[in-house]
């Protein structure tokens, strides 16, 4: 049986069946609780698993995100929601400085099994302090683990298994997908592999290879493509720590072309990581150099057209495809 | 554009049987290149092309006989546009986006075959070209001067290697035409000595004996060169007669007169013989050989050799008077090299002897020209290790 | 290798640098270049061939010996023997 839920209840379906199957779980951060969520994934949760599960945090980053990493340590199996990727800047000490490090500097004694849940991007007209892309500050961290699903299917399976893993896990979740709607099978299994990237569409022409909120984007702009006779393979990177090298590397030595679509800022980007990886395993194959699509390098705008100027978009994917295939 | 014309292969020929394209309009074109098969009397000749370019269009049928000047192919020079792209206007590319900063992206305007001289190939193109045996030089880059995948995959595909056998009636009319000529315009003289080779014989045996079987040097490639050599001291031997005077050759392009089996005769020529090392003749001469034999010579090497040498070859004959290829107004003959009784210093000695001759146009030299040509031969084949 | 081979390889040798003369009886006691026009080219190209298919060293002074068919496998059965590549 497929259902379609939005991105949205799909986190709530997962929240709630991990609060049901293990007591450990429970739930934090700045109005998660009452309000719901800044985004809605929580709402009704308080009323079925009560204030002690489901907890308002003070606007204090830095302490609930280490209150959470604590509580790891302790046994629990804490999900932390923080409302921007903007203001977990806040609790970067937290997650680089201990959340990444303990396991190695107790030898391996002690493990901190959080999972810490963010928004991320562009889309929504909130502006530079709530719209960045940082996921690469954080895949550039060994230690955790950092994925994000764009799929209603990812962000309902890959909760349970995030806190299943004995690390931390970096859950970004793109602000534009959680209206989006998708197939869920209940028939199977829920849970969804970590690791790994998805070619979300085979083709032969080029590779398109990119994660979260962009993905959508790709696949439109491979839709409008393939009316002009061009394959566009897309490959939905789900995990960006670890990189999965082999899917990307078989890809482009059957396409010969890459373009990433990276909704970061160019310059040391995730994009550029991802580039350079192709150069190291796919160099021969290469009809083309490694396209990039990138945010324009400047504080995402307020204004509307400005937002959109600066981030990717369907026409500049298309360009760059077409720049590859030297169309 | 610059027209490319059935050749003239030699004083003798009127016309030629145009029977492959080796090249097809798109193709590059480098200087040297063979571009087409045109049959001859002398058989299958590859014809070359002077020019760097771009084959723009052929004019001419395969299998259409066509005389000497007919108009063959056009070809595009460098940094002419072809005519399909003239009126073509690049199309802006939009940027819907300022996400990507300006690329520093290869001309569209046009093609510019100025380019091609530093052309870019990627690298997946570059593989499969190596792979492929493909010289990346003779590949048409696109319109933005890059070889990639879409060049490599519109390559023309190779036609069947087009074989044909020499027709030895046609070669025999064809000797018959030149040969009459010569005899009925040219006053021959003969002038020839017997000359001691000993001391090149025994230096090339010694120097073979160092050297594995495919690396050995045959007796006729020192003397090939000595002669060579010779002719740079008298070049009164080495150009054409042609309108009533005499015009020496830049380089001595010397004819070699090749036998073959069954009958028949050629003498495709190798340019510059002067200058050559004898390991480099000897490569040369053995590929030059094996085309003949195979029917299969370059238009280059039959067309207006400046001077001939007919050598006999080990367990022939003594001496040859050859007759004079015109407009060529020399030719020399070598026969066997024997060994026979000589006296060296008074005294009755074993030594190996070789008789050489040339045939000189009296119209143009004389005989005293060719005593100081077999002098210096002598000379040159008493310092082997110097050629 | 028997003499029986070494005379078909001396004969898949001569073809090989004259292909025009495959199928053509060869006289084993007449010389190459009387039986079939061979020049000085012709003959090095023959002996490169043996060079080639017995890595025997082949100096001139025994060219000689390499003039026709019949004195040509005696030689090169005589060489092989001596490396003991040959079975009587």
């Amino acid at each position: 049986m497929s259902r379609r839920i939005t991105y949205r209840e799909a986190i709530r379906e997962a929240l709630q069946e991990a609060l049901r199957r293990d007591p450990r779980v429970f739930l934090m951060g700045e109005d998660v609780g009452r309000y719901g969520g800044a985004y809605g994934c929580s709402k009704g949760l308080l009323t079925e698993f009560g204030e002690a599960r489901i907890r308002d945090t003070p606007l204090s980053e830095a302490g609930f995100t280490g209150a959470g990493i604590g509580a790891a340590l302790g046994g629990m199996r804490p999900i932390v929601e923080i409302m921007t990727v903007n203001f977990s800047l806040l609790a970067l000490d937290q997650i680089v400085n201990t959340a990444a490090t303990l396991r190695h500097m107790s030898g391996g004694q002690f493990s901190v099994p959080v999972v810490i849940r963010m928004a991320t991007g562009a889309g929504r007209q909130l502006a530079a302090q709530h719209s960045h892309s940082f996921e690469n500050w954080y895949a550039h961290v060994p230690g955790i683990k950092v994925v994000a699903p764009a799929t209603v299917a990812d962000a309902r399976g890959m909760l349970w298994t995030a806190l299943e893993d004995p690390d931390p896990v970096i859950i970004f979740e793109h602000a534009t997908l959680y209206n989006d709607e998708g197939e869920i099978e209940d028939s199977g299994p829920l849970a969804q592999p970590l690791e790994g990237a998805a070619i979300r569409r085979a083709g032969s022409d080029v590779s398109l290879i990119t994660y979260g909120g962009s993905l959508k984007k790709v696949l439109a702009a491979a839709d409008e493509l393939a009316r002009e006779g061009i394959a566009c393979e897309v490959i939905d990177l789900r995990s960006l720590r670890p990189l999965d090298d082999k899917t990307i590397a078989a890809s482009v030595a059957r396409t010969h072309r890459a373009v990433i679509v990276d909704e970061g800022w160019r310059s040391g980007s995730l994009a550029a990581e991802i580039s350079a990886r192709i150069m190291e395993t796919a160099f021969f194959d290469l009809d083309w150099p490694v396209e990039r699509v990138c945010s324009a390098e400047v504080p995402i705008p307020y204004p509307r057209h400005l937002e959109i100027a600066a981030t990717p978009q369907v026409p500049n994917i298309i360009a760059a495809v077409k720049r590859a295939l030297r169309r | 554009m610059t027209d490319f014309r059935m050749p003239s292969l030699g004083a003798d020929m009127d016309e030629g049987t145009l029977v492959e394209w080796l090249k097809h309009p798109g193709d590059l074109l480098r200087r040297g290149d063979i571009i087409a098969v045109v049959e001859t009397q002398k058989g299958a000749i590859e014809i070359e092309v002077f020019h760097d370019g771009v084959l723009e269009q052929t004019h001419a049928a395969l299998g259409a006989t066509l005389p000497v000047g007919s108009l063959l192919a056009t070809i595009r020079m460098p940094g002419e546009v072809p005519a399909e792209q003239v009126s073509a206007v690049p199309e802006p590319i939009l940027q819907p986006a300022a996400a990507v900063p300006p690329q520093p992206l290869p001309s569209q305007a046009k093609v510019s075959i100025d380019v091609l001289g530093q052309f870019r190939i990627t690298p997946v193109a570059r593989i499969i070209a190596a792979r492929s045996g493909i010289d990346p030089g003779h590949i048409l880059p696109g319109s933005d001067g890059i070889i990639g995948l879409r060049e490599i995959a519109q390559l023309p595909q190779q036609p069947p290697k087009h074989r044909i056998g020499i027709d030895l009636d046609e070669m025999r009319k064809a000797i018959a035409a030149a040969m009459a000529r010569s005899k009925r315009e040219i006053p021959h003289y003969y002038v020839g000595s017997a000359l001691d080779v000993t001391v090149m014989s025994d230096w090339l045996s010694s120097e073979n004996a160092k050297r594995p079987v495919p690396e050995r040097i045959l007796s006729a490639v020192p003397i090939i060169k000595a002669c060579a050599l010779a002719l740079r001291k008298v070049p009164e031997f080495n150009g054409h007669f042609t309108d009533g005077r005499f015009l020496p050759g830049q380089t001595i392009k010397m004819g070699i007169g090749i036998a073959l089996r069954g009958g028949g005769l050629i003498a495709p020529a190798i340019d510059m013989m002067e200058m050559l090392p004898l390991d480099d003749i000897m490569r040369r001469l053995t590929d030059l050989v094996a085309r003949v034999r195979g029917g299969r010579l370059r238009s280059s090497e039959l067309s207006e050799a400046t001077v001939t040498i007919s050598n006999l070859g080990d367990d022939s004959a003594d001496m040859v008077l050859p007759i004079i290829y015109p407009p060529q107004v020399a030719i020399i003959g070598v026969g066997q090299i024997a060994v026979r009784p000589w006296v060296v210093d008074g005294r009755l000695e074993p030594r190996k002897i070789a008789t050489f001759t040339l045939a000189g146009d009296h119209r143009v030299n004389d005989g005293r020209l060719a005593l100081r040509f077999l002098k210096a031969v002598e000379q040159y084949l008493k310092k082997p290790e110097a050629l | 290798m028997t003499p029986q081979a070494l005379a078909e390889l001396v004969k898949r040798t001569l073809y090989d640098v004259a292909p025009d003369l495959e199928g053509e009886a060869i006289d084993p006691d007449i010389r190459f270049n009387e039986q079939f026009e061979f020049d000085s080219m012709d003959f090095l190209n023959f002996i490169a061939g043996l060079h080639h298919a017995t890595a025997l060293e082949l100096p001139e002074r025994d060219y000689q010996r390499l003039t026709t068919l019949a004195s040509a496998v005696d030689y090169l059965t005589e060489k092989l023997t001596e490396q003991g590549k040959v079975r009587q």
